[in-house]
Protein backbone atom coordinates (compact mmCIF):
# COMPACT_ATOMS: atom_id res chain seq x y z
CA UNK A 1 0.00 0.00 0.00
CA UNK A 2 3.04 2.27 0.19
CA UNK A 3 2.37 3.38 -3.38
CA UNK A 4 -1.21 4.43 -2.57
CA UNK A 5 -1.94 8.06 -3.34
CA UNK A 6 -4.83 10.09 -1.97
CA UNK A 7 -7.55 11.85 -3.91
CA UNK A 8 -8.06 15.32 -2.47
CA UNK A 9 -10.56 16.59 -4.97
CA UNK A 10 -12.47 15.80 -8.17
CA UNK A 11 -14.11 18.05 -10.70
CA UNK A 12 -15.99 17.91 -13.98
CA UNK A 13 -17.37 20.12 -16.67
CA UNK A 14 -20.87 18.81 -17.42
CA UNK A 15 -20.97 16.47 -20.43
CA UNK A 16 -22.89 17.65 -23.46
CA UNK A 17 -22.53 18.78 -27.05
CA UNK A 18 -21.40 22.27 -26.24
CA UNK A 19 -19.10 22.81 -29.24
CA UNK A 20 -16.52 24.83 -27.31
CA UNK A 21 -12.73 24.46 -27.20
CA UNK A 22 -11.75 21.42 -25.09
CA UNK A 23 -9.48 23.60 -22.94
CA UNK A 24 -12.55 25.35 -21.56
CA UNK A 25 -13.93 22.06 -20.18
CA UNK A 26 -10.55 21.02 -18.81
CA UNK A 27 -9.93 24.26 -16.96
CA UNK A 28 -13.45 24.25 -15.55
CA UNK A 29 -12.95 20.68 -14.26
CA UNK A 30 -9.47 21.47 -12.90
CA UNK A 31 -10.62 24.53 -10.98
CA UNK A 32 -13.52 22.55 -9.49
CA UNK A 33 -11.14 19.76 -8.43
CA UNK A 34 -8.61 22.22 -6.95
CA UNK A 35 -11.39 23.99 -5.04
CA UNK A 36 -12.69 20.74 -3.60
CA UNK A 37 -9.13 19.74 -2.70
CA UNK A 38 -8.41 23.15 -1.15
CA UNK A 39 -5.15 23.15 -3.10
CA UNK A 40 -3.82 26.23 -4.91
CA UNK A 41 -2.85 25.72 -8.56
CA UNK A 42 0.63 27.06 -7.74
CA UNK A 43 1.13 24.14 -5.32
CA UNK A 44 0.61 21.53 -8.05
CA UNK A 45 3.99 19.99 -8.94
CA UNK A 46 2.91 17.80 -11.82
CA UNK A 47 0.20 18.13 -14.43
CA UNK A 48 -0.76 14.88 -16.12
CA UNK A 49 -2.95 15.34 -19.18
CA UNK A 50 -4.91 12.82 -21.21
CA UNK A 51 -4.58 13.64 -24.91
CA UNK A 52 -7.33 14.14 -27.44
CA UNK A 53 -6.68 13.28 -31.09
CA UNK A 54 -9.57 15.37 -32.40
CA UNK A 55 -8.58 18.87 -31.42
CA UNK A 56 -5.32 19.44 -33.30
CA UNK A 57 -1.86 19.99 -31.82
CA UNK A 58 -3.08 21.45 -28.51
CA UNK A 59 -4.87 18.13 -27.97
CA UNK A 60 -1.72 16.06 -28.58
CA UNK A 61 0.05 18.05 -25.87
CA UNK A 62 -2.97 18.34 -23.60
CA UNK A 63 -0.96 18.45 -20.37
CA UNK A 64 0.90 21.58 -21.45
CA UNK A 65 -2.22 23.08 -23.04
CA UNK A 66 -4.05 22.88 -19.71
CA UNK A 67 -0.99 24.11 -17.80
CA UNK A 68 -0.79 27.19 -19.99
CA UNK A 69 -4.52 27.82 -19.71
CA UNK A 70 -4.34 27.59 -15.92
CA UNK A 71 -1.25 29.85 -16.01
CA UNK A 72 2.34 28.63 -16.40
CA UNK A 73 3.76 28.06 -12.94
CA UNK A 74 6.67 25.77 -13.78
CA UNK A 75 5.06 22.39 -12.93
CA UNK A 76 6.41 19.20 -14.48
CA UNK A 77 4.21 17.98 -17.32
CA UNK A 78 3.19 14.76 -19.06
CA UNK A 79 0.61 13.83 -21.69
CA UNK A 80 -0.74 10.28 -22.09
CA UNK A 81 -2.59 8.73 -24.97
CA UNK A 82 -4.22 5.30 -24.75
CA UNK A 83 -7.54 5.86 -26.56
CA UNK A 84 -10.40 5.40 -24.06
CA UNK A 85 -7.88 4.36 -21.39
CA UNK A 86 -5.88 7.62 -21.62
CA UNK A 87 -7.21 8.90 -18.31
CA UNK A 88 -6.01 5.84 -16.41
CA UNK A 89 -2.55 6.23 -17.92
CA UNK A 90 -2.48 9.89 -16.92
CA UNK A 91 -3.44 8.86 -13.39
CA UNK A 92 -0.77 6.12 -13.37
CA UNK A 93 1.82 8.69 -14.45
CA UNK A 94 0.82 10.92 -11.53
CA UNK A 95 1.07 8.01 -9.09
CA UNK A 96 4.54 7.11 -10.39
CA UNK A 97 5.72 10.73 -10.06
CA UNK A 98 4.44 10.93 -6.49
CA UNK A 99 5.82 7.48 -5.58
CA UNK A 100 9.21 8.52 -6.94
CA UNK A 101 9.18 11.45 -4.55
CA UNK A 102 9.34 13.94 -7.41
CA UNK A 103 6.17 15.78 -6.46
CA UNK A 104 3.64 15.98 -3.62
CA UNK A 105 0.51 17.05 -5.47
CA UNK A 106 -0.52 16.31 -9.05
CA UNK A 107 -3.40 17.39 -11.26
CA UNK A 108 -4.79 14.73 -13.61
CA UNK A 109 -6.98 16.12 -16.35
CA UNK A 110 -8.72 15.15 -19.58
CA UNK A 111 -11.21 16.91 -21.84
CA UNK A 112 -12.60 16.51 -25.32
CA UNK A 113 -14.66 18.25 -27.96
CA UNK A 114 -16.28 15.70 -30.28
CA UNK A 115 -17.53 16.06 -33.82
CA UNK A 116 -21.23 15.56 -34.56
CA UNK A 117 -22.53 12.09 -35.49
CA UNK A 118 -20.69 8.76 -35.92
CA UNK A 119 -17.01 8.53 -35.11
CA UNK A 120 -15.50 7.72 -38.47
CA UNK A 121 -12.05 6.93 -39.84
CA UNK A 122 -9.84 9.51 -41.50
CA UNK A 123 -10.55 10.15 -45.18
CA UNK A 124 -8.64 8.67 -48.13
CA UNK A 125 -7.90 5.15 -49.40
CA UNK A 126 -5.84 3.45 -46.70
CA UNK A 127 -6.07 -0.33 -47.21
CA UNK A 128 -3.12 -0.94 -44.85
CA UNK A 129 -5.06 0.49 -41.91
CA UNK A 130 -7.30 -2.12 -40.22
CA UNK A 131 -9.68 0.66 -39.18
CA UNK A 132 -10.16 1.69 -42.81
CA UNK A 133 -10.58 -1.92 -43.95
CA UNK A 134 -13.34 -2.76 -41.49
CA UNK A 135 -15.30 0.40 -42.33
CA UNK A 136 -14.96 -0.42 -46.06
CA UNK A 137 -16.65 -3.75 -45.29
CA UNK A 138 -19.33 -1.97 -43.27
CA UNK A 139 -18.20 -3.06 -39.80
CA UNK A 140 -18.81 -0.17 -37.39
CA UNK A 141 -18.28 0.15 -33.63
CA UNK A 142 -21.80 -1.06 -32.77
CA UNK A 143 -21.08 -4.22 -34.81
CA UNK A 144 -18.63 -5.39 -32.14
CA UNK A 145 -20.93 -4.50 -29.23
CA UNK A 146 -23.75 -6.37 -30.94
CA UNK A 147 -21.63 -9.48 -31.53
CA UNK A 148 -20.80 -9.60 -27.81
CA UNK A 149 -24.45 -9.01 -26.90
CA UNK A 150 -25.74 -11.77 -29.19
CA UNK A 151 -23.12 -14.12 -27.79
CA UNK A 152 -24.46 -13.47 -24.26
CA UNK A 153 -27.96 -14.26 -25.44
CA UNK A 154 -26.81 -17.57 -26.92
CA UNK A 155 -24.59 -18.61 -24.01
CA UNK A 156 -26.41 -17.30 -20.94
CA UNK A 157 -29.98 -16.70 -22.08
CA UNK A 158 -29.78 -12.92 -21.70
CA UNK A 159 -32.60 -11.10 -23.49
CA UNK A 160 -33.15 -7.74 -25.16
CA UNK A 161 -35.30 -6.91 -22.12
CA UNK A 162 -32.24 -7.43 -19.90
CA UNK A 163 -30.22 -5.04 -22.02
CA UNK A 164 -33.04 -2.51 -21.86
CA UNK A 165 -33.09 -2.91 -18.08
CA UNK A 166 -29.44 -1.79 -17.94
CA UNK A 167 -30.42 1.42 -19.74
CA UNK A 168 -33.43 1.98 -17.49
CA UNK A 169 -31.26 1.50 -14.38
CA UNK A 170 -28.45 3.76 -15.58
CA UNK A 171 -30.89 6.44 -16.73
CA UNK A 172 -32.43 6.44 -13.24
CA UNK A 173 -28.94 6.90 -11.76
CA UNK A 174 -27.89 9.60 -14.22
CA UNK A 175 -31.11 11.57 -13.75
CA UNK A 176 -29.65 12.55 -10.36
CA UNK A 177 -26.26 13.60 -11.74
CA UNK A 178 -25.87 17.25 -12.73
CA UNK A 179 -22.71 16.39 -14.73
CA UNK A 180 -24.55 13.88 -16.94
CA UNK A 181 -25.60 14.88 -20.46
CA UNK A 182 -28.81 12.81 -20.52
CA UNK A 183 -30.81 13.28 -17.35
CA UNK A 184 -34.11 11.78 -18.38
CA UNK A 185 -35.52 8.53 -17.01
CA UNK A 186 -36.66 5.90 -19.49
CA UNK A 187 -38.86 2.82 -19.43
CA UNK A 188 -38.14 -0.56 -20.99
CA UNK A 189 -40.79 0.37 -23.55
CA UNK A 190 -38.89 3.51 -24.55
CA UNK A 191 -35.81 1.39 -25.24
CA UNK A 192 -37.80 -1.23 -27.14
CA UNK A 193 -39.27 1.48 -29.34
CA UNK A 194 -35.92 2.95 -30.32
CA UNK A 195 -34.69 1.71 -33.71
CA UNK A 196 -32.39 -1.29 -34.07
CA UNK A 197 -28.84 -0.14 -34.85
CA UNK A 198 -27.01 -3.48 -34.82
CA UNK A 199 -29.27 -6.40 -33.97
CA UNK A 200 -29.95 -7.10 -31.07
CA UNK A 201 -28.90 -3.60 -29.94
CA UNK A 202 -31.11 -0.57 -30.34
CA UNK A 203 -30.20 3.09 -30.45
CA UNK A 204 -30.78 3.41 -26.71
CA UNK A 205 -28.50 0.43 -26.00
CA UNK A 206 -25.50 2.19 -27.54
CA UNK A 207 -23.70 5.22 -26.10
CA UNK A 208 -23.21 8.55 -27.86
CA UNK A 209 -20.09 10.74 -28.04
CA UNK A 210 -19.93 13.88 -25.94
CA UNK A 211 -17.92 16.91 -24.99
CA UNK A 212 -16.78 16.94 -21.39
CA UNK A 213 -13.90 17.37 -18.97
CA UNK A 214 -12.80 15.70 -15.74
CA UNK A 215 -9.97 16.29 -13.30
CA UNK A 216 -8.52 14.85 -10.10
CA UNK A 217 -6.15 16.33 -7.54
CA UNK A 218 -4.03 13.54 -6.07
CA UNK A 219 -1.22 13.63 -3.54
CA UNK A 220 1.20 11.61 -1.42
CA UNK A 221 0.16 10.08 1.90
CA UNK A 222 2.50 12.51 3.69
CA UNK A 223 0.93 15.54 2.03
CA UNK A 224 -2.57 14.29 2.86
CA UNK A 225 -1.56 13.82 6.50
CA UNK A 226 0.04 17.26 6.69
CA UNK A 227 -3.19 18.80 5.42
CA UNK A 228 -5.31 16.76 7.85
CA UNK A 229 -6.80 14.88 4.90
CA UNK A 230 -5.46 11.40 5.62
CA UNK A 231 -9.00 9.98 5.58
CA UNK A 232 -9.66 10.95 1.96
CA UNK A 233 -10.10 8.10 -0.56
CA UNK A 234 -6.91 6.39 -1.72
CA UNK A 235 -6.03 5.00 -5.12
CA UNK A 236 -5.02 1.47 -4.11
CA UNK A 237 -4.49 -0.05 -7.53
CA UNK A 238 -4.17 0.98 -11.17
CA UNK A 239 -3.86 -1.46 -14.04
CA UNK A 240 -2.82 -0.25 -17.48
CA UNK A 241 -2.38 -3.82 -18.78
CA UNK A 242 -1.96 -4.92 -22.37
CA UNK A 243 -3.59 -8.15 -23.63
CA UNK A 244 -2.07 -11.60 -23.35
CA UNK A 245 -1.55 -13.56 -26.55
CA UNK A 246 -3.65 -15.32 -27.80
CA UNK A 247 -6.42 -12.76 -27.35
CA UNK A 248 -9.54 -14.75 -28.17
CA UNK A 249 -12.18 -12.01 -28.41
CA UNK A 250 -12.55 -10.17 -31.67
CA UNK A 251 -11.71 -6.57 -30.81
CA UNK A 252 -12.34 -3.30 -32.56
CA UNK A 253 -10.94 -2.56 -35.17
CA UNK A 254 -9.74 -6.07 -36.05
CA UNK A 255 -11.37 -8.47 -38.52
CA UNK A 256 -10.08 -11.54 -36.69
CA UNK A 257 -8.88 -12.70 -33.28
CA UNK A 258 -5.41 -13.98 -32.55
CA UNK A 259 -4.95 -17.62 -33.53
CA UNK A 260 -4.93 -20.11 -30.66
CA UNK A 261 -3.12 -22.72 -32.79
CA UNK A 262 0.07 -22.37 -30.71
CA UNK A 263 -1.00 -20.53 -27.53
CA UNK A 264 -3.92 -20.83 -25.14
CA UNK A 265 -6.79 -18.34 -25.40
CA UNK A 266 -7.04 -15.33 -23.08
CA UNK A 267 -9.78 -12.77 -22.52
CA UNK A 268 -8.36 -9.26 -22.28
CA UNK A 269 -11.29 -7.87 -20.32
CA UNK A 270 -10.83 -10.63 -17.73
CA UNK A 271 -7.05 -10.24 -17.36
CA UNK A 272 -6.82 -6.44 -17.33
CA UNK A 273 -8.13 -5.98 -13.75
CA UNK A 274 -5.77 -8.53 -12.19
CA UNK A 275 -2.85 -6.14 -11.62
CA UNK A 276 -5.13 -3.63 -9.88
CA UNK A 277 -6.51 -6.28 -7.51
CA UNK A 278 -2.99 -7.49 -6.79
CA UNK A 279 -1.72 -3.99 -5.96
CA UNK A 280 -4.71 -3.31 -3.72
CA UNK A 281 -4.40 -6.69 -2.03
CA UNK A 282 -8.13 -7.27 -2.31
CA UNK A 283 -10.46 -9.40 -4.40
CA UNK A 284 -13.68 -8.78 -6.32
CA UNK A 285 -15.71 -9.87 -3.27
CA UNK A 286 -14.48 -6.73 -1.46
CA UNK A 287 -15.93 -4.30 -4.02
CA UNK A 288 -18.91 -2.15 -2.96
CA UNK A 289 -19.45 -0.04 -6.10
CA UNK A 290 -18.29 -0.19 -9.74
CA UNK A 291 -18.04 2.23 -12.66
CA UNK A 292 -17.65 0.19 -15.85
CA UNK A 293 -17.44 1.17 -19.50
CA UNK A 294 -20.97 0.64 -20.82
CA UNK A 295 -20.33 1.46 -24.47
CA UNK A 296 -23.41 -0.72 -24.84
CA UNK A 297 -25.93 -1.89 -22.26
CA UNK A 298 -24.89 -5.54 -22.75
CA UNK A 299 -21.23 -4.67 -22.25
CA UNK A 300 -21.97 -3.58 -18.67
CA UNK A 301 -22.97 -7.20 -17.98
CA UNK A 302 -19.76 -8.50 -19.58
CA UNK A 303 -17.69 -6.18 -17.40
CA UNK A 304 -19.34 -7.36 -14.19
CA UNK A 305 -18.28 -10.90 -15.00
CA UNK A 306 -14.84 -9.95 -16.31
CA UNK A 307 -14.13 -8.08 -13.08
CA UNK A 308 -15.25 -11.14 -11.14
CA UNK A 309 -18.01 -9.17 -9.39
CA UNK A 310 -20.37 -12.04 -10.19
CA UNK A 311 -20.01 -15.51 -11.68
CA UNK A 312 -19.71 -15.89 -15.46
CA UNK A 313 -23.16 -15.79 -17.04
CA UNK A 314 -24.93 -14.47 -13.94
CA UNK A 315 -24.78 -10.70 -14.47
CA UNK A 316 -28.30 -10.52 -15.88
CA UNK A 317 -29.64 -12.34 -12.81
CA UNK A 318 -28.01 -9.70 -10.58
CA UNK A 319 -29.55 -6.99 -12.74
CA UNK A 320 -33.01 -8.55 -12.62
CA UNK A 321 -32.87 -8.81 -8.82
CA UNK A 322 -31.96 -5.13 -8.58
CA UNK A 323 -28.53 -5.90 -7.10
CA UNK A 324 -26.77 -3.42 -9.39
CA UNK A 325 -28.91 -0.36 -8.82
CA UNK A 326 -28.23 2.18 -6.10
CA UNK A 327 -29.57 0.55 -2.94
CA UNK A 328 -28.72 -2.93 -4.24
CA UNK A 329 -25.85 -5.03 -2.98
CA UNK A 330 -23.35 -3.88 -5.65
CA UNK A 331 -24.40 -0.73 -7.50
CA UNK A 332 -22.92 -0.53 -11.00
CA UNK A 333 -22.56 2.83 -12.73
CA UNK A 334 -24.15 4.98 -10.03
CA UNK A 335 -23.01 8.01 -12.08
CA UNK A 336 -25.34 6.90 -14.87
CA UNK A 337 -22.40 5.57 -16.87
CA UNK A 338 -21.81 6.18 -20.54
CA UNK A 339 -25.53 5.67 -21.07
CA UNK A 340 -26.09 9.09 -19.48
CA UNK A 341 -22.78 10.76 -20.24
CA UNK A 342 -21.88 9.69 -23.76
CA UNK A 343 -18.20 9.13 -24.34
CA UNK A 344 -15.69 11.98 -24.02
CA UNK A 345 -12.65 9.80 -24.67
CA UNK A 346 -9.77 11.40 -22.71
CA UNK A 347 -12.01 12.45 -19.84
CA UNK A 348 -13.99 9.27 -19.36
CA UNK A 349 -11.61 7.08 -17.35
CA UNK A 350 -10.94 10.10 -15.09
CA UNK A 351 -14.68 10.71 -14.74
CA UNK A 352 -15.11 7.13 -13.52
CA UNK A 353 -12.60 7.79 -10.72
CA UNK A 354 -14.27 11.14 -9.92
CA UNK A 355 -17.50 9.27 -9.27
CA UNK A 356 -15.78 6.75 -6.99
CA UNK A 357 -14.14 9.62 -5.12
CA UNK A 358 -17.51 11.25 -4.50
CA UNK A 359 -19.10 7.95 -3.54
CA UNK A 360 -16.34 7.02 -1.10
CA UNK A 361 -16.18 10.47 0.46
CA UNK A 362 -19.98 10.61 0.78
CA UNK A 363 -20.37 13.57 -1.55
CA UNK A 364 -22.58 11.78 -4.09
CA UNK A 365 -25.81 13.36 -2.86
CA UNK A 366 -28.91 11.64 -4.17
CA UNK A 367 -26.74 8.99 -5.87
CA UNK A 368 -24.96 8.02 -2.67
CA UNK A 369 -24.15 4.33 -2.29
CA UNK A 370 -24.46 3.93 1.47
CA UNK A 371 -21.34 2.74 3.24
CA UNK A 372 -19.22 2.28 0.11
CA UNK A 373 -15.58 1.67 1.07
CA UNK A 374 -14.13 0.02 -2.05
CA UNK A 375 -14.82 1.02 -5.64
CA UNK A 376 -13.50 -0.19 -8.96
CA UNK A 377 -13.46 1.20 -12.49
CA UNK A 378 -12.95 -0.69 -15.73
CA UNK A 379 -12.40 0.49 -19.25
CA UNK A 380 -10.64 -0.62 -22.38
CA UNK A 381 -8.98 1.53 -25.01
CA UNK A 382 -8.55 0.58 -28.66
CA UNK A 383 -5.36 -1.22 -29.69
CA UNK A 384 -4.77 -3.07 -26.41
CA UNK A 385 -5.13 -0.56 -23.58
CA UNK A 386 -6.56 -1.86 -20.34
CA UNK A 387 -7.66 0.46 -17.56
CA UNK A 388 -8.79 -0.51 -14.09
CA UNK A 389 -8.58 1.63 -10.96
CA UNK A 390 -9.37 0.59 -7.39
CA UNK A 391 -10.25 3.30 -4.87
CA UNK A 392 -10.57 2.67 -1.13
CA UNK A 393 -11.27 4.65 2.00
CA UNK B 1 -24.59 -8.02 -72.38
CA UNK B 2 -20.89 -8.17 -71.56
CA UNK B 3 -19.66 -10.10 -68.52
CA UNK B 4 -18.88 -7.76 -65.62
CA UNK B 5 -15.21 -7.47 -64.85
CA UNK B 6 -14.29 -8.81 -61.43
CA UNK B 7 -11.60 -7.52 -59.09
CA UNK B 8 -10.93 -7.99 -55.37
CA UNK B 9 -12.26 -5.18 -53.17
CA UNK B 10 -9.18 -5.66 -50.96
CA UNK B 11 -5.85 -6.81 -52.36
CA UNK B 12 -4.33 -9.94 -50.85
CA UNK B 13 -7.25 -11.14 -48.75
CA UNK B 14 -8.60 -13.92 -50.99
CA UNK B 15 -7.25 -16.93 -52.82
CA UNK B 16 -8.65 -20.00 -54.55
CA UNK B 17 -7.99 -23.75 -54.15
CA UNK B 18 -9.60 -26.39 -56.37
CA UNK B 19 -11.99 -23.79 -57.71
CA UNK B 20 -13.16 -22.77 -54.26
CA UNK B 21 -12.58 -19.41 -52.55
CA UNK B 22 -10.52 -19.19 -49.37
CA UNK B 23 -9.30 -16.37 -47.18
CA UNK B 24 -5.58 -15.90 -47.71
CA UNK B 25 -3.76 -15.99 -44.39
CA UNK B 26 -0.23 -16.69 -43.29
CA UNK B 27 1.29 -19.12 -40.83
CA UNK B 28 4.42 -18.85 -38.72
CA UNK B 29 6.68 -21.69 -39.83
CA UNK B 30 8.20 -21.94 -36.35
CA UNK B 31 5.22 -22.08 -33.99
CA UNK B 32 2.28 -22.63 -36.34
CA UNK B 33 0.31 -19.50 -35.40
CA UNK B 34 -2.06 -18.35 -38.16
CA UNK B 35 -2.62 -14.75 -39.20
CA UNK B 36 -5.47 -13.03 -40.98
CA UNK B 37 -4.97 -10.60 -42.58
CA UNK B 38 -1.58 -12.04 -43.60
CA UNK B 39 1.42 -11.13 -41.51
CA UNK B 40 4.99 -11.52 -42.76
CA UNK B 41 6.99 -9.38 -40.33
CA UNK B 42 7.26 -10.67 -36.74
CA UNK B 43 5.38 -13.52 -35.11
CA UNK B 44 3.13 -12.12 -32.36
CA UNK B 45 3.39 -15.18 -30.14
CA UNK B 46 5.53 -13.97 -27.19
CA UNK B 47 7.13 -17.43 -27.04
CA UNK B 48 8.30 -17.20 -30.67
CA UNK B 49 10.74 -14.82 -32.35
CA UNK B 50 10.28 -16.12 -35.87
CA UNK B 51 10.20 -13.88 -38.90
CA UNK B 52 9.46 -16.72 -41.29
CA UNK B 53 5.93 -17.11 -42.65
CA UNK B 54 4.17 -19.11 -45.32
CA UNK B 55 1.00 -18.04 -47.12
CA UNK B 56 -1.89 -20.41 -46.42
CA UNK B 57 -5.50 -20.62 -47.50
CA UNK B 58 -7.65 -20.61 -44.35
CA UNK B 59 -10.45 -23.09 -43.65
CA UNK B 60 -13.49 -22.06 -45.62
CA UNK B 61 -15.97 -23.33 -43.08
CA UNK B 62 -16.51 -22.88 -39.38
CA UNK B 63 -19.13 -22.36 -36.70
CA UNK B 64 -21.07 -19.15 -36.17
CA UNK B 65 -19.64 -17.53 -33.01
CA UNK B 66 -22.01 -14.58 -33.13
CA UNK B 67 -23.85 -12.35 -35.59
CA UNK B 68 -25.50 -8.98 -36.05
CA UNK B 69 -26.44 -6.61 -38.85
CA UNK B 70 -25.82 -3.08 -40.06
CA UNK B 71 -29.29 -1.64 -39.74
CA UNK B 72 -28.11 1.81 -40.86
CA UNK B 73 -25.81 2.59 -43.75
CA UNK B 74 -22.24 2.60 -42.43
CA UNK B 75 -20.16 5.76 -42.99
CA UNK B 76 -17.47 6.03 -45.69
CA UNK B 77 -15.22 4.34 -46.71
CA UNK B 78 -18.18 1.93 -46.91
CA UNK B 79 -19.56 2.24 -50.43
CA UNK B 80 -23.36 2.18 -50.64
CA UNK B 81 -24.71 -0.55 -52.93
CA UNK B 82 -28.45 0.02 -52.82
CA UNK B 83 -30.67 3.05 -52.83
CA UNK B 84 -32.55 3.10 -50.56
CA UNK B 85 -30.16 1.35 -48.19
CA UNK B 86 -30.88 -2.26 -47.26
CA UNK B 87 -29.43 -3.74 -44.06
CA UNK B 88 -26.98 -6.62 -44.36
CA UNK B 89 -26.10 -9.28 -41.81
CA UNK B 90 -22.60 -9.69 -40.35
CA UNK B 91 -21.13 -12.96 -39.06
CA UNK B 92 -18.26 -13.84 -36.71
CA UNK B 93 -17.17 -17.36 -37.65
CA UNK B 94 -14.89 -19.57 -35.55
CA UNK B 95 -12.36 -21.53 -37.64
CA UNK B 96 -11.39 -24.70 -35.79
CA UNK B 97 -8.00 -25.50 -37.28
CA UNK B 98 -6.77 -21.91 -37.06
CA UNK B 99 -8.30 -21.25 -33.63
CA UNK B 100 -9.50 -17.85 -34.75
CA UNK B 101 -12.73 -15.94 -35.26
CA UNK B 102 -13.11 -14.06 -38.55
CA UNK B 103 -15.69 -11.38 -39.30
CA UNK B 104 -17.39 -10.74 -42.59
CA UNK B 105 -20.62 -9.72 -44.20
CA UNK B 106 -23.21 -12.45 -44.75
CA UNK B 107 -24.20 -13.49 -48.26
CA UNK B 108 -26.87 -11.52 -50.09
CA UNK B 109 -30.32 -12.54 -48.91
CA UNK B 110 -29.18 -13.80 -45.48
CA UNK B 111 -30.82 -11.95 -42.59
CA UNK B 112 -30.26 -12.22 -38.84
CA UNK B 113 -33.45 -14.29 -38.65
CA UNK B 114 -31.67 -17.00 -40.70
CA UNK B 115 -28.78 -17.29 -38.25
CA UNK B 116 -28.16 -19.08 -34.99
CA UNK B 117 -25.00 -19.23 -32.87
CA UNK B 118 -23.24 -22.56 -33.54
CA UNK B 119 -24.55 -22.96 -37.10
CA UNK B 120 -21.98 -24.35 -39.58
CA UNK B 121 -21.03 -21.57 -42.01
CA UNK B 122 -19.14 -21.52 -45.27
CA UNK B 123 -17.26 -18.87 -47.16
CA UNK B 124 -18.32 -17.57 -50.57
CA UNK B 125 -17.37 -14.53 -52.63
CA UNK B 126 -19.80 -11.86 -53.75
CA UNK B 127 -19.57 -8.25 -54.82
CA UNK B 128 -18.93 -5.81 -51.96
CA UNK B 129 -19.84 -3.02 -54.40
CA UNK B 130 -19.92 -2.42 -58.15
CA UNK B 131 -18.74 0.54 -60.18
CA UNK B 132 -17.76 1.47 -63.75
CA UNK B 133 -14.85 -0.98 -63.57
CA UNK B 134 -17.11 -3.92 -62.66
CA UNK B 135 -17.65 -5.88 -59.44
CA UNK B 136 -15.33 -5.54 -56.46
CA UNK B 137 -15.60 -8.85 -54.67
CA UNK B 138 -15.17 -9.76 -51.00
CA UNK B 139 -15.58 -12.84 -48.80
CA UNK B 140 -18.99 -13.39 -47.22
CA UNK B 141 -20.39 -16.02 -44.89
CA UNK B 142 -23.50 -18.12 -45.40
CA UNK B 143 -25.05 -21.04 -43.54
CA UNK B 144 -23.56 -24.24 -44.94
CA UNK B 145 -25.81 -26.19 -47.27
CA UNK B 146 -26.62 -29.64 -45.84
CA UNK B 147 -24.03 -32.21 -46.99
CA UNK B 148 -21.59 -29.61 -48.35
CA UNK B 149 -17.92 -30.41 -47.73
CA UNK B 150 -15.42 -28.10 -46.13
ZN1 LIG C 1 5.64 -18.04 -34.34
Amino acid sequence: MSNAIHILGAGMHPWGKWGEHFTRYGVHAARAALAEAEVAWRDVGFISGAATMRCGYPGYVAGATFAQALGWQGAQVNTSYAACASGAQALAAARAKIAAGECEVALVIGADTTPKGFLKPQAGERPDDPDWVRFRIGITNPTYFALYARRRMALYGDTSEDFAAVKVKNAAHGAKNTNARYRKTFTAEDVAQSPVVADPLRLMDVCATSDGGAALVVCSADYARAKGKQHTPRIAGISTATPTFASATVEMPDLATDSTAAASPHSFRATLPLAAFEQAGIGPEDVDVAEVYDLSTALELDWMEDLGLCARGEAAQWLRRGDTRIGGKLPVNPSGGLACFGEAVPAQAIAQVCELHWQLSERAGERQVEGARVGITANQGLFGHGSCVIVER
Amino acid sequence: MTAAKIRPALEGYLTERDGKPHLLGSRCTACGTYYFPRLDSFCRNPACDSTDFEEVPLSRSGRLWSYTNAAYQPPAPYIPVKDPYEPFAIAAVELEREGMIVLGQCAEGIAVEDLRVGTPMELIVEPLFSDDEGDAIIWKWKPQAAGADA
